[in-house]
């Protein structure tokens, strides 16, 4: 008997891991919450609105990261573009949560601030039907999906592979990073957007909005992790791993690689624009340095150092990475980026499975000499 | 978020035998009403001047088996690269059973109307256990849709355990394939082939690394393959060639030099130059 899709998904994690599941979910939907709005400010247990948007984000780093982990850890592909998708999605809401200032921006205006100080009278054409919230969440998901398309499409079907596509999509990035630092692309040049004070009309600085998004992108995340579970462990991963191993024997089986990894990545891509639309109204600004090439090179680094082709590193790696980044950026900021390259270094050469890895030899070798 | 990427998760518009999106059209059904698999004629392949191929012309009865031998450089391997649709020929027809052009389509399409193709260095997917490897290639709908709610049928799951049996790796079924001996590797991929279901096998060189008695039975495996299935076997072992039955061809510089049973060319005399003037 074929079972259902439901009974598929249910067995694409093992009981341990729906628990595990289950416990972030009530810590994150209940016990967050609580502890933020419940507890007095000067009790121990309270969480300040800082700890809540810095997990907040480091969620939809996560996010990224189990995105990125698809396309490379399953699929073989280096993307070092993944900035791109994240930032486009990103903007894709931001527009939305710019015209939600409506009139409360400095000027005043009907219209973004940034557009009065270029002088435009009226929303060019792009961005109109950004004031509804749902066309906004449409281009979320179609912006990254259609870029991600199209360069895949020509990337692939050229055979273009491993460090030559890396860098392509280096240049992607950078290429789009520049066209969105001039003012008259029309988002906001430079300082991008900001200053957002509503969404569906409740301020984004009361703690329950925050709550709310917070809660948003842990179930983001969690359905996330189950998706890609679910796929990698049907045929459709199966054969993706198959390709990123002996792509030609792919080809010789029948199989057309050029639709498996342009699926993949156009599913990578838009899980990137859903935690990028989950971080912007977080964090409160989103501008072209998301963009940078070092952006999308620093996800591949949380991927290396959790564990890539396993679901769980990713993640991993995206909270130590990120933790370690907001303690050093405090205490030793000069340091910052050689920890980083320390960190990318000592884990290629000695922790090849990353964090995840490490950890599968230390039981093993427990249950070894036990 | 999946409807929206319908149309980048299909590989080929439903129902259409063989035609793809990118304007390749397959004409018609394998017709091997005349007997003949496979039909070369004047294919040339150069690389850079130096003529791989050389007004090849060849054709493969229809459940023959056939082996093809010659020194190295010959271009064997540059003319399973044409059929399999790796290499396009400078000129000259390869036509599959009467009708179907295979120099106007891609390797996948090319697996996809029946042509299996094993290489001369074992590749199968080490990562995946031995049964894995063997469902990957099983013949069915090979689209991205269908994989992604792909699920083992009761039959299935019964021709893999045969094809298991054949290749008498079930005590291995799911151990990581990369763990295998290099015969047993060897076998796994010619399980893969037959997994395919082709009508056509091109097989490079199948018992290099194997023991003589892994040999022998690949050897009787083939012969008892042949006439449901053509087969195109390159090899250097006279012995395997020998137990193999079959007209030989020899090829040499890129065209055909002799053709006939396995004692005669061996008794022709450009083909002894060719293998002693080296």
């Amino acid at each position: 008997m074929r079972p259902s899709l439901t009974l598929r998904l249910l067995a694409a994690l093992d009981k341990k891991s729906w628990l595990a599941l289950g416990v972030f979910l009530a810590l994150s939907l209940i016990v967050v919450p609580l502890l933020h709005l419940a507890v007095g400010e000067d009790s121990a247990f309270y969480l300040s609105t800082y700890f809540i948007t810095l997990i907040g984000k480091i969620m939809c780093y996560a996010l990224v990261a189990v995105a990125m982990d698809l396309i490379w850890g399953y699929g073989g592909i280096l993307s070092l573009g993944h900035g791109l998708f994240f930032a486009l999605g990103g903007y894709a809401f931001g527009m939305y949560l710019m015209r939600q200032i409506g009139r409360d921006g400095s000027y005043g205006a009907d219209i973004p601030d940034f557009m009065v100080f270029l002088d435009w009278k009226e929303i060019p054409w792009f961005w109109s039907g950004s004031d509804h919230f749902a066309w906004a969440g449409l281009l979320v998901l179609a912006v990254p999906a259609l870029v991600a398309f199209v360069f895949g499409y020509f990337a692939f079907r050229s055979r273009i592979k491993g460090v030559y596509f890396s860098i392509i999509t280096q240049a992607l990035t950078y290429a789009a990073m520049l066209l969105f630092f001039r003012n008259e692309t029309g988002f906001g040049g430079n300082n991008g957007f900001t200053d957002f004070k509503r969404v569906l009309g409740y301020s984004v600085t009361s703690p329950e909005t925050r709550l709310v998004l917070f809660g948003l992108t842990a179930i983001a995340l969690a359905l996330t992790l189950v998706f890609a579970a679910w796929l990698v462990k049907s045929k459709f991963g199966r054969v993706l791993t198959a390709i990123r191993d002996a792509e030609s024997r792919v080809m010789f089986i029948g199989y057309n690689p050029l639709w498996y990894k342009l699926s993949i990545w156009v599913i990578s891509a838009v899980l990137c624009g859903i935690a990028g639309a989950l971080y912007v109204p977080q964090v409160g600004i989103i501008n072209p340095s998301e963009m940078s090439p070092a952006n999308s090179i620093e996800i591949a680094i949380w991927v290396a150092v959790g564990g890539r082709g396993t679901l769980i590193g990713p993640i991993i790696g995206a909270f130590v990475v990120n933790l370690a980044k907001s303690w050093f950026t405090v205490s030793f900021p000069e340091y910052w980026l050689f920890f980083l390259g320390l960190l990318f270094i000592v884990v290629t050469l000695m922790l090849p499975q990353g964090l995840v890895g490490l950890w599968k030899k230390i039981t093993a070798r427990q249950g070894a000499s036990a | 978020m999946i409807s929206t990427l319908n149309p980048a998760l299909d590989d080929r518009p439903e129902g259409s035998d063989g035609a793809d999106q990118m304007g390749h059209l397959v004409s018609g059904e394998l017709d091997l009403s005349h007997g003949v698999a496979l039909y070369l004629e004047d294919i040339t392949v150069s690389f850079d001047g130096f003529k791989a191929l050389n007004k090849l012309t060849l054709n493969i009865g229809a459940g023959e088996l056939r082996c093809i031998i010659g020194p190295n450089g010959a271009g064997k391997t540059t003319m399973m690269d044409v059929i399999t649709g790796k290499t396009r020929p400078d000129s000259g027809k390869a036509y599959f059973g009467q009708s179907i052009d295979l120099t106007r389509l891609s390797e996948p399409e090319i697996a996809h109307i029946g042509i299996g193709r094993k290489f001369q260095k074992p590749t199968i997917f080490e990562q995946h256990t031995v049964s894995e490897n063997l469902e990957l290639a099983m013949k069915t709908d090979k689209r991205v849709w269908k994989s992604l709610l792909a699920w083992l049928s009761g039959d299935e799951r019964d021709r893999i355990a045969d094809t298991l049996r054949l290749i008498r790796l079930n005590q291995e079924a799911d151990r990581p394939a990369g763990l295998l001996s290099h015969g047993q590797k060897q076998w796994l991929e010619i399980g893969m082939l037959l997994m395919q279901e082709p009508k056509l096998l091109l097989l490079d060189e199948p018992v290099a690394g194997m023991t003589d008695d892994e040999t022998m039975r690949t050897a009787e495996l083939f012969v008892s393959l042949a006439g449901k299935h053509s087969l195109v076997v390159v090899e250097h072992d006279m012995a395997f060639v020998e137990r193999l039955g079959g007209l030989v061809t020899v090829l040499h510089e890129g065209s055909v030099l002799a053709e006939g049973d396995l004692a005669t060319v061996q008794n022709d005399q450009r083909v002894i130059e060719v293998y002693l003037g080296r």
